[in-house]
């Protein structure tokens, strides 16, 4: 049982991987002058686009959670919506507190706003996915002790580590290497 | 006149070379060597200059010399001019006293005669620069002066007389100067004569000149020897003469050939004394000077002898004169290159020595809980030590005659003092361990709390190291204004996280609850949660007010950052003005109700009237000086005098306030109120013991009496007639409230000095700091820490980031032009007499915030004592009477701190050392980044000034942080005194 969790789980994360990279290269192949930097809006909408449907497909198939009681059809849809709702929610916010963190309010709005979708589909849907728009149980999740499966800790570790990879990724801008004098 | 008399005249780019500060560019263009950067600081203390230079030797050779302008000169060259006609310089609001004392003497002494040479120094343009900016309608005036001075002046001269006219330095956007900007270093340089000049007609391109270059031709051209640190290179264009080509370039030649044995005759003396010239570029240069000077005499010899065909001479002639020039660039590229001494050994010392206080700080802010009889042993003797090395090295060195250097004794001894601390640090040690292994099963659990100590430590840690780190970087020095924010946002993020990590949030559940995996956050998330989006509003709007630096190409200076006289839209201005004020009047109203709401405000005490009745008036006298201020020049007409009166007498007014206020504070820190409400004769009935039998018992009583007056008539009716008590109101927030008026006297005195629209900065300055600490104390609340004696470290650092992040949101950068050198005119409308004031008033405006986060730093000590109030109070009316009295007792608030004296003066040591500890981290990193980065591109753009500016925060910090502390302790000693007081009643 254990033994195929974290497979299950392994295969999951090597999925999702491979999403990021392929989102990355392939699209250079059916569209002239595809970069991940010079065309980087299309890739943040691409990678998150790659990112989400995977997520959504994954959670389909695997099935981590194991919901004891059937619902009916109306439960389900207004479940989705709550979810939808959840997650334009979740950009807003994400984008309010990168503006807070010091991005600009008006100019390259569009950058802001694909990022905090891109950081919002790393996190947030997978919480939504994983758990459901039940917010008792994201509070429980991301406290001292409160993963209770292996799904759980590993939605942790995730989502942390994504908050924590874009906050290091602010780092390199003051950089100014590509100055004159820095030759 | 170029264009028209193109023989005549010339117009040449200027360049002068870093700092382009008006003494050091005076000094440039006399001695003709380069600056050093230290010089900066005393631009306004000019002392004599010490070396050669160009009015000595003129003076030596018996010229004439008349001056007339800036009186820098006068400190420069005491007693050098045949007449001189100084006026005051340093006042930079003042365009027109300079100029126009110049043209009342220039025309008269030009007709009369009686010079050699006249050095004629013009201010307004400069001065005009500081104040209203380059493109300001008063810059065209002073242009449009300037332009029609110097067309009579062509008029009144002599056919053998040669015009310069030069800018000793560019300004920038924004009008300032001292920095290496392109638009700093380029100024203009203008020649002409009556007689023509040059031979060949007008460049299509401006020649650049180097500034240095004007010394040598300027000397050449008069007859007299060079000054002996000269580096620049003559301008062989005003030697050519009206001969033919030959005898052109043979003028030309002799004279490079006097210069290059000038320099070259410097530089050999130079790397005698100093090793700092790379010792193959000195060989290639002497090379190439040997076999120029060979040739220039195998030249001579040849043409006395008159071999060679003209043709022929004339182009050896002009290989010559290149081979000079070639040698002349190269010698100045060489020097620009390396011209400052390091000190390797003495830069290690100062460093090891920081570090080491750094360590001494840390090591003691944890030892300072552990034992009583640390003070005497850790910090007094280790003063006696330092004492005794300084007075031992001292009498060495008098003994042997030497120079004393107080700074390497001053070292030396704070070095001893380290070193007896860490010995009697080490001797305590053993000691210690061996308790701890008597008893081997706590040793275990202390290693692990321990363990867990050092991982709570690491994230606050780790953000001062990120801090740190991004001192080593020039783009990150550079982009440290937001770099700030940017980690105290991150701080105060991972604090909340992790008071929900570790489930400090929610509400302890029961077992069951927690199988359904439902847990509900406490009431106070929310009130938390809009603290944190408070703060982060808060820092975030206060990057609007930002400076720039010349590095940030993209970057524009804030709106807010120029004076309102600068704007010239009339209802924008009074606009904002209105908005200042209005934000003013919002600050002293929050002031005046905090206290109201602790109840400090109900004495009849000095201190007490003047907040209710002297804030307002400090407020009035600020608005009323901004108006003035802000109101334009010329409007008012026939005002002028009384505008002139104002503008002196309202900043006199604030800071006579201001000061009286700090006074009465000290005098009287008390803002309690006490109402006696005891029976005359009755007995005095103690919630617990009953009548107080003995001293310490009544003392006993004090504390718990309640603050404020609906309580106290609560408490008693609800307790019955029994009991009669003393009621004091605010005792529980007597310590805060001291130190929050102080904070606001010195806010007030602050936002003077700056312009007026950094008030918003201020209002968000006190509102961030204010939020940080409410964070804190309910930090503290919800985490239920087990001695409340103590500031957790990200309390410390997220303190001293608001500070250093606040340094640049009113307005500051670590570089030398954006020093608001206005600061030193508030209030001063004429020179100063001395130069400490100025510095003084230009310090406070640069370290403002410094000042006001260290004065408030006990605060953080404090304010968790303050905030226990308001979530007890809920609960209360619920409480039976009978709880009644365990609430009392709660209500001691500050009084806490009274209770047990001797650790409340531990923690206040502590406190001061961990920030100190912060700081000197701060420090260290800055230093060992200048001094690891010393042959850096960047080293004298960034990392020089980022550490002077630094060093001299910290001395700041530190200095206010003692006056912080002290202030604190007086209030203690005034509440001892008031207990007795009232105790002998």
């Amino acid at each position: 049982m254990k033994e195929a969790e974290i497979r299950k789980l392994l295969a999951a994360n090597l999925l999702s991987v491979f999403s990021v990279v392929l989102s990355a290269v392939v699209p250079a192949f059916f569209w002239d002058g595809f970069t991940v930097l010079g065309t980087h809006l299309a890739w943040l909408c691409i990678c998150s686009v790659c990112v989400s449907t995977l997520n959504i497909i994954l959670h389909l198939v695997l099935k981590p959670n194991l919901s004891p009681k059937r619902s009916s059809f109306a439960h389900k849809i207004s479940r989705f919506l709550k979810c939808c709702i959840y997650f334009f929610m979740s950009c807003i916010l994400f984008h309010a507190i990168i503006v807070l963190y010091g991005a600009p309010l008006i100019e390259s709005v569009t950058e802001t706003f694909l990022f905090a979708v891109l950081l919002s589909a790393f996190t947030t849907l997978q919480c939504l996915c994983m758990l459901g728009p039940n917010i008792q149980a994201w509070i429980r999740v991301f406290s001292k002790n409160g993963a209770m499966s292996i799904w759980e800790s590993s939605l942790q570790i995730t989502t942390m580590c994504s908050i924590l990879g874009a906050w290091f990724g602010a780092f390199p801008i003051p950089l100014d290497w590509d100055r004159p004098w820095q030759v | 006149l170029a264009t028209s008399q193109p023989r005549h005249a010339r117009l040449y780019r200027f360049r002068a070379d870093a700092p382009t500060t008006t003494m050091q560019r005076i000094k440039g263009l006399t001695t003709g060597s380069l600056p050093t950067f230290i010089d900066v600081g005393s631009n306004f203390a000019t002392y004599a200059i010490q070396e050669d230079n160009l009015l000595a030797q003129l003076v030596q050779n018996g010229r004439r010399v008349v001056f007339m302008g800036d009186d820098t000169w006068e400190g420069l060259f005491p007693k050098k001019f045949f007449r001189s006609y100084f006026f005051p310089s340093f006042n930079v609001k003042d365009l027109h006293t300079v100029d126009d004392g110049i043209l009342q003497h220039l025309y008269p002494t030009v007709d009369s005669g009686e010079w050699d040479v006249l050095i004629a120094h013009f201010l307004g343009v400069d001065h005009c620069g500081h104040k209203h900016g380059p493109d300001h309608p008063e810059m065209a005036k002073k242009l449009t002066q300037m332009n029609e001075m110097l067309r009579s002046l062509v008029d009144h001269l002599g056919n053998d007389t040669l015009l310069l006219v030069a800018g000793d330095h560019g300004m920038t956007q924004t009008g300032d100067h001292g920095g290496d900007s392109e638009k700093e270093v380029n100024a203009a340089l203008f020649v002409y004569s009556k007689t023509p000049l040059f031979s060949t007609g007008l460049p299509e391109e401006p020649e650049t000149v180097p500034q240095v270059n004007l010394v040598p031709t300027v000397a050449l051209l008069l007859g007299v020897p060079i000054p002996y640190s000269n580096i620049g290179e003559v301008m062989a264009e005003l030697f050519s003469g009206d001969g033919d080509a030959v005898s052109a370039a043979l003028q030309q030649l002799s004279v490079y050939h006097i210069n290059a044995k000038q320099v070259d005759r410097f530089l050999h003396s130079y790397s005698l004394v100093a090793q700092d010239l790379p010792a193959d570029q000195l060989q290639h240069l002497r090379e190439l000077f040997s076999s120029t000077v060979e040739e220039h005499t195998r030249l001579l010899a040849q043409m006395q002898e008159a071999t060679l065909v003209p043709a022929e001479l004339e182009s050896r002639l002009g290989s010559l004169i290149r081979r000079f020039q070639l040698y002349l660039q190269e010698a100045r590229a060489v020097c620009t290159q390396s011209w400052a001494r390091f000190h390797p050994l003495r830069m290690v010392g100062g460093c090891t020595l920081i570090a080491a206080s750094c360590l001494l700080c840390y090591v003691a802010s944890e030892l300072a809980t552990a034992s009583d009889s640390f003070y005497r042993s850790c910090l007094l003797y280790p003063l006696l030590w330092s004492l005794v090395v300084a007075v031992l090295l001292g009498l060495a060195r008098a003994f042997t005659q030497e120079g004393l250097d107080i700074l390497l004794v001053s070292s030396w001894a704070a070095a001893a003092s380290q070193l007896g601390f860490f010995w009697y640090w080490w001797g305590q040690h053993p000691k210690r361990a061996h308790l701890v292994g008597s008893q081997p099963p706590l040793a275990s659990i202390g290693l692990r709390q321990r363990l867990r100590a050092w991982l709570g430590l690491a994230f606050p840690m780790g953000i001062l190291l990120f801090r740190c780190g991004a001192m080593f970087s020039d783009s990150f020095v550079v982009a440290e204004a937001r770099v700030a924010p940017f980690l105290l946002a991150s701080l105060v993020m991972l604090l909340v996280g992790k008071l929900h990590w570790d489930g400090h949030l929610t509400v302890p559940e029961g077992p069951k609850q927690q199988l359904l995996g439902f847990s509900s956050y406490r009431r106070e998330i929310w009130y938390l949660l809009c603290l944190m989006a408070a703060l982060l509003v808060c820092v975030r709007l206060s990057g609007f007010f930002h400076q720039c630096r010349e590095e940030i190409p993209q970057c524009q200076p804030s709106l807010f950052l120029s004076p309102l006289a600068s704007l010239r839209n009339t209802r924008a201005k009074n606009l904002f003005y209105l908005l200042c004020v209005a934000l003013l009047a919002g600050l002293v109203y929050a002031v005046r109700s905090w206290l109201r709401h602790y109840g400090n405000l109900n004495s009849s005490e000095p201190l007490v009237l003047f907040v209710r009745w002297g804030f307002p008036l400090v407020v009035l006298c600020i608005a009323c000086y901004w108006a003035v201020a802000s109101s334009a020049d010329d409007s008012l007409g026939k005002l002028q005098e009384l505008v002139q009166v104002a503008v002196v007498v309202f900043p006199w007014a604030v800071y006579g306030l201001a000061s009286v206020g700090l006074l009465l504070l000290l005098c009287n820190p008390m803002t309690v109120f006490a109402k006696d409400t005891r029976e005359p004769a009755g007995s005095i009935v103690t919630p617990y013991l009953g009548v107080p039998s003995s001293e310490v018992d009544f003392l006993h009583v004090i504390p718990q009496i309640y603050k404020r007056m609906q309580e106290s008539q609560k408490s008693r009716l609800e307790q019955g007639s029994c009991r009669a008590t003393v009621a004091a109101y605010g005792l529980g927030s007597v310590y805060s409230a001291a130190l929050v008026i102080a904070l606001t006297l010195l806010g007030f005195l602050l936002m003077l000095l700056h312009s007026e629209r950094l008030s918003l900065a201020f209002l968000l300055l006190f509102l961030e700091a204010f939020v940080l600490l409410h964070m804190h104390a309910r930090a503290r609340g919800l985490a239920g820490d087990a001695e409340p004696f103590s500031v957790p470290w990200y309390a410390v650092i997220s303190w001293l980031l608001a500070a250093s992040q606040f340094f640049y949101s009113t307005g500051h950068q670590p570089i030398f032009p954006a020093i608001h050198w206005n600061a030193a005119f508030v209030g001063f409308h004429l020179d100063h007499s001395t130069n400490l004031l100025p510095a003084v008033l230009v310090g406070a405006n640069t370290f403002a915030s410094h000042i006001l986060f260290a004065v408030g730093c006990p605060l953080l000590l404090l304010w968790p004592f303050v905030c226990e109030m308001p979530s007890l109070q809920k609960r209360k009316p619920k409480k039976e009477p009978r709880e009644e009295l365990q609430e009392v007792e709660e209500h001691m608030m500050e009084m806490r701190l009274r209770e047990s004296p001797e650790k409340f003066s531990t923690a206040l040591l502590q406190l001061g050392l961990k920030y100190l500890f912060v700081l000197g981290t701060q420090l260290l990193a800055c230093v060992c980044a200048a001094m690891i980065l010393r042959r850096h591109l960047m080293v004298w753009k960034v990392f020089a000034p980022k550490f002077l500016f630094e060093s001299l925060g910290f001395v700041v910090s530190s200095i206010c942080l003692l006056l912080g502390i002290s202030l604190v302790m007086r209030v203690d000693c005034a509440v001892s005194t008031w207990f007795s007081q009232l105790q002998l009643r």
